[in-house]
């Protein structure tokens, strides 16, 4: 960790993600921190789909497909066989929503609790963006997708909220848990820092915006993913060996903006326009959420 | 590469840069360097990556810059082989440096 990489670049261009994603900035810049003696694995998902189409790669380091389920499985594996061979490298795992917090979920929660020294990363685009969009558990509530579409029978949208999956991953007690933001660049460089710097199984739920998904311009991306959090809808924080007690908010907007703000730039969120009781709703299940957890602010 | 792989394995690390993704391009950002005050937001938040941190001396002293101290820092530059045109460079630059016109080809 003491050498920086910075300057090099571990994830090459010419992959194929849709212009203006958030998840290669995630990827290019953890590999950067990570540098060279890195081993990734990565679930099926847009990230693996688009980055390795055959006989190409965009991957620098040594990186391994690995089915939807079971990316935590694999790296677990890889890490038992560096440890075996007397090697310190950084285990990787990449996964999305879909393949971390629904089908990946029960390796992930496993290789944890067996306490492997991987890092696991989440990036969060909130639906199964691959297959075409379709509701996943990271999905929010409100949001419009091709499996909670919008009408008169239903005119909400996904009609569950979020899974809080970085507090179920820190209830596993496990050495460092956290929720980051590519927008708040300083914050998400300090975690995936300190997450690397730890021995143990790590956690880092990053959230990716999506322009397919989310229905916006390309060019916002980096303003709606800092919407998200000045809004306080996604907030920054992390958990230590699952003392929640001391949980750590990172960063805290000196005034919240209003959730419309981020609403408005996002087309799965244009029919909550029509009823203002939706827009209320998720205004108050922020305001609720930092009444109760606010006071864990902690810069 | 003509003949598959065993198990599918590329040998080759970053291969990908054999795809010239700048053809997906329908807006062009360009850098106005009278402007650009080298902070490096749009090289921190390119996707691909397709701006490069140029850090030679030669070119941080003979690229243009609004103040003359600029000049010791790295200089930004476009990889149009590569930018798909999201405009997040164009969006995120804090001294609106970068003008996003429509590409012509």
């Amino acid at each position: 960790m003491s050498e920086n990489y910075e300057n090099m670049e571990f994830f090459a261009p010419g992959h194929g993600m849709c212009a203006g994603c958030a998840a290669p900035i995630i990827v290019r810049w953890i590999l950067k921190l990570a540098g060279p003696n890195t081993i990734v694995t990565n679930a099926t998902g847009c990230l693996e789909v688009v980055t390795t189409a055959y006989p190409r790669t965009s991957w620098r380091v040594p990186w391994l497909h690995i089915a939807f389920e079971n990316a935590a499985a694999a790296a677990a594996g890889v890490e038992a066989a560096t440890r075996a061979k007397g090697e310190k490298l950084n285990i990787i795992a990449f996964g999305g929503d879909g393949g971390t917090v629904d089908i990946g979920f029960q390796a992930l929660s496993g290789m944890v609790e067996r306490g492997h020294n991987v890092l696991y990363i989440l990036y969060d685009n909130e639906a199964y963006m691959n297959t075409g969009i379709q509701r996943s558990g990271a999905t929010p509530w409100g949001a419009w997708t091709t499996t909670s579409k919008v009408g008169n029978a239903n005119p909400i949208g996904k009609m569950r909220p979020k899974k809080p999956i970085a507090k179920i991953l820190a209830a596993h007690d496990i050495p460092y848990a956290a929720t980051a933001n590519p927008a708040f660049f300083q914050d998400f460089k300090k975690k995936v820092k300190k997450a690397l710097s730890i021995e143990g199984p790590k956690f880092l739920h990053v959230l990716s915006s999506c322009t397919t998904g989310w229905r916006h311009d390309p060019s916002k991306t980096i303003e709606i993913l800092r919407l998200a959090t000045d809004t306080g809808l996604f907030p920054l924080y992390e958990i230590e060996n699952g003392d929640f007690e001391n949980m750590r908010i990172t960063y805290k907007p000196k005034k919240f903006k209003p959730v419309e703000e981020y609403l408005k730039m996002q087309g799965r969120f244009r029919h909550l326009f029509k009823n203002p009781e939706y827009v209320k709703k998720l205004q108050r299940d922020v305001d609720e959420w930092w009444a109760k957890y606010g006071k864990y602010y902690c810069p | 590469m003509e003949v598959i792989t065993r198990g599918a394995v590329i040998p080759e690390p970053g291969n990908s840069v054999e795809n010239k993704t700048g053809t997906w391009r329908v807006f062009k950002p360009i850098i106005h360097y009278e402007k650009c005050i080298r902070c490096l937001i749009c090289w921190q938040f390119c996707p691909e990556p397709a701006i490069l941190k140029i850090d030679d001396e030669k070119v941080k002293k003979e690229t243009p810059a609004p103040k003359e101290p600029l000049k010791r820092l790295p200089v930004v530059e476009i990889d149009y082989d590569y930018c798909k045109g999201c405009g997040i460079c164009y969006n995120e630059c804090p001294v609106n440096a970068i003008e996003f016109v429509k590409e012509e080809k």
